[in-house]
């Protein structure tokens, strides 16, 4: 029956009845259009709420030094804590097994100037891995190295924003810029997706700091990296650790909750995990729910035309097809428009898909929105099949019976 | 060409059987224009389908052209329709989307005839009933007696060995049925053996021969002169 003339037959019949064929069509193409853009919108929510949660590295503990409230070993309570570079390498050695880098975060404002353009930013005094830990991307240049921190180079590396204020957007790389009676080296350029307060900002070799404040050795922010591949309960173990050590190191009473602060990134994590875990069951269901729609409406449009159809079959039967050649035709003709309709219906839900980019990022938190190739392709076939399933058993009950029968129906 | 013994049909409507055809001979020889006639209930249109391998028949003996039609699936019924068999009915049954042309031409794709010699044929026949310019129109474009001027035309293209009609004037007026009449008794002067269900005694007299059916049994048979 897969012949020339049979297509030719099914063409002819597709041409003449062409609100049937618009209808079974625009059925298949709005059941797959629906199910992947929900299916994108719903991967798009959950790119921008991964994006929310992971401008930072995520395997790391921050430590804080703090005031003490409880009096311990001699010591009065109120007492300043200041971690040195002396503790950094204590704990270094002590963890080396689980710690990959400690990175060092000393906050200060000052007021830069450069030529005749002058503003306060909130300096950065850091070590290297800062750039991993904070996700910081080099623009141009380079970033702080070892060598900076060693040789307590007076080198910079500016936000965005920075250059953009005080360059008037030239080139900054190879300049000086100055503050209060120190000149600095621009070195590199960089960006963050954490937002623009994230490009204000400069940052400066914490060695380099030091010695200018007349060679303190004071640290003030601590950024543990731990190993990748540790679970979240083992960081949580690691953090306990942690937190006794120094404390026990600074003589802090274990009972005081204030001499340092201490948080755990992976925490977040943790949570963002969960939430993504739920936002993705309510997107499969909706997946489901509209593919499942979508096959009702395809069967229903099916079991509709054969129905409407009956009394033509009964003639072709009474003029000499047989059953075989009538559910071939019925069948042939439906996979043809939903394999046609179908396809459409994907490529146009593509576009739509990539039209909506990132544009609704402001309003709805969806960016990006997506579906695996796989998956749309998965539910067209799924479609189709239903789709021809559903014309299937209409046609093949209408092939059996009797022509008489069919023929009397109005 | 028909040989029907003791033919028996009976219908079952719910618990009770009602019988239709009660023990009917028939034998119509070829080239024969028959009427069945009878009211309604006779059994008239029930014999017909079963000759029309429309309908099963419970026992006795049916053959066509020396070939037993007994217990055939639906199939073989097809087949046998297509080849032995053309039908025109009361309303016409034209498929609606189709021209003309190819409605008559439906039957030779399902003999397997090419899309070019199905046109050449279906355009001949319609020449033969005289319709040659409305090859290209709609069913609903054309009156009750041109309908039914192209279901002959569709039932004769597969060149049957019996033409069945099933009260082909049944929903025309009294001229236009003269004229579908006449068409009718033109091609059986051809050599055609037809067949045709009426219950107006106008068209039987038209026929070579009227058997009258009652309660599912032949009254009369009578040749006409």
């Amino acid at each position: 029956m897969f012949n020339k003339d049979s297509w030719k037959e099914i063409f002819d019949t597709i041409q003449k009845n062409k609100l049937r064929t618009f209808l079974s069509g625009f059925t298949v193409a709005m059941g797959i259009l629906i199910f992947i853009i929900l299916f994108g919108l719903g991967n798009g929510l959950q790119n921008s709420f991964g994006e929310f949660f992971t401008d930072d590295q995520i395997n790391t503990i921050r430590v804080y030094p703090s005031t003490t409230t409880i009096p311990y070993r001699g010591y009065e309570s109120n007492r300043r804590i200041k971690f040195t570079n002396k503790d950094l390498k204590e704990i270094k050695e002590n963890f080396k097994s689980t710690i990959e880098d400690i990175v060092i975060r000393n906050t200060l404002f000052t007021q830069i100037t450069y030529k005749q353009n002058s503003n306060s930013y909130q300096v950065r005094a850091v070590s290297p891995g800062h750039k991993e830990a904070e996700k910081t991307i080099i623009m141009r240049g380079r970033y702080l190295n070892e060598g900076d921190i060693i040789n307590r180079k007076k080198h910079v590396v500016i936000g965005r924003l920075v250059e953009q204020d005080l360059f008037n957007g030239e080139n900054s790389i190879g300049e000086y810029i100055h503050e209060s009676g120190h000149s600095w080296r621009v070195i590199g350029v960089f960006q963050d997706e954490g937002g623009d307060r994230e490009e204000r900002m400069l940052y400066v070799p914490y060695t380099t700091v030091q010695k200018i404040q007349q060679n303190t050795d004071e640290i003030d922010q601590m950024i543990v990296v731990y190993d990748k591949n540790m679970s979240y309960d083992q960081s949580l173990i690691l953090e306990k650790e942690l937190e006794s050590y120094i404390k026990k190191k600074k003589f802090i009473s274990p009972e005081d909750n204030r001499g340092i602060y201490i948080s755990n990134t992976g925490e977040g994590q943790e949570n963002t995990r969960q939430f993504s875990s739920v936002l993705n069951i309510i997107i499969s269901f909706i997946g489901i729910g509209t593919l499942i729609a979508g096959i009702i409406g395809i069967s229903n449009i099916m079991v509709f035309v054969v129905k409407e159809r009956t009394k033509e079959i009964g003639i072709r039967k009474a003029i000499g097809a047989s059953p075989k050649s009538i559910i071939a035709m019925i069948l042939q003709e439906s996979i043809f428009i939903t394999i046609i309709s179908g396809y459409s219906g994907l490529l146009t839900a593509f576009l739509i898909l990539n039209l909506i980019g990132d544009s609704l990022m402001e309003k709805y938190f969806i960016s990006a929105p997506y579906i695996d190739t796989s998956d749309a392709v998965w539910a067209t076939i799924i479609l189709i099949f239903f789709g021809a399933l559903a014309g299937y058993l209409p046609a093949r009950k209408a092939a059996r019976i009797k022509p008489i029968i069919a023929l009397r129906d109005k | 060409m028909i040989e029907i013994k003791k033919l028996n049909k009976s219908y079952r409507i719910g618990q009770n059987s009602l019988h239709v055809l009660k023990g009917i001979d028939l034998k119509i020889n070829e080239g024969e224009l028959v009427a069945i006639m009878g009211s309604s209930g006779s059994g008239k249109s029930t014999l017909l389908n079963i000759i029309g391998m429309l309908d099963n028949y419970d026992s006795g003996l049916y053959s066509l052209d020396n070939f037993p039609i007994k217990d055939l699936d639906e199939t073989k019924a097809a087949k046998y329709r297509n080849q032995f068999l053309g039908f025109v009915f009361q309303s016409f049954n034209l498929i609606n989307y189709k021209t003309a042309l190819e409605n008559i031409a439906l039957p030779l794709y399902y003999q397997g005839v090419s899309r070019k010699e199905r046109q050449g044929i279906a355009l001949e026949y319609l020449d033969k009933v005289g319709l040659a310019d409305w090859a290209e129109h709609l069913p609903s474009e054309l009156s009750g007696g041109q309908k039914q001027r192209i279901a002959i035309a569709r039932a004769l293209a597969s060149q049957p060995k019996v033409l069945l009609a099933d009260e082909p004037t049944g929903a025309l007026d009294s001229t236009t049925s003269e004229e579908v009449m006449r068409l009718i008794k033109k091609i059986n002067k051809e050599g055609k053996t037809i067949l045709v269900v009426t219950h107006e005694h106008d068209i039987a007299n038209m026929c070579n021969r009227i058997v009258t059916l009652k309660d599912g049994v032949i009254m009369t048979d009578v040749k006409i002169k």
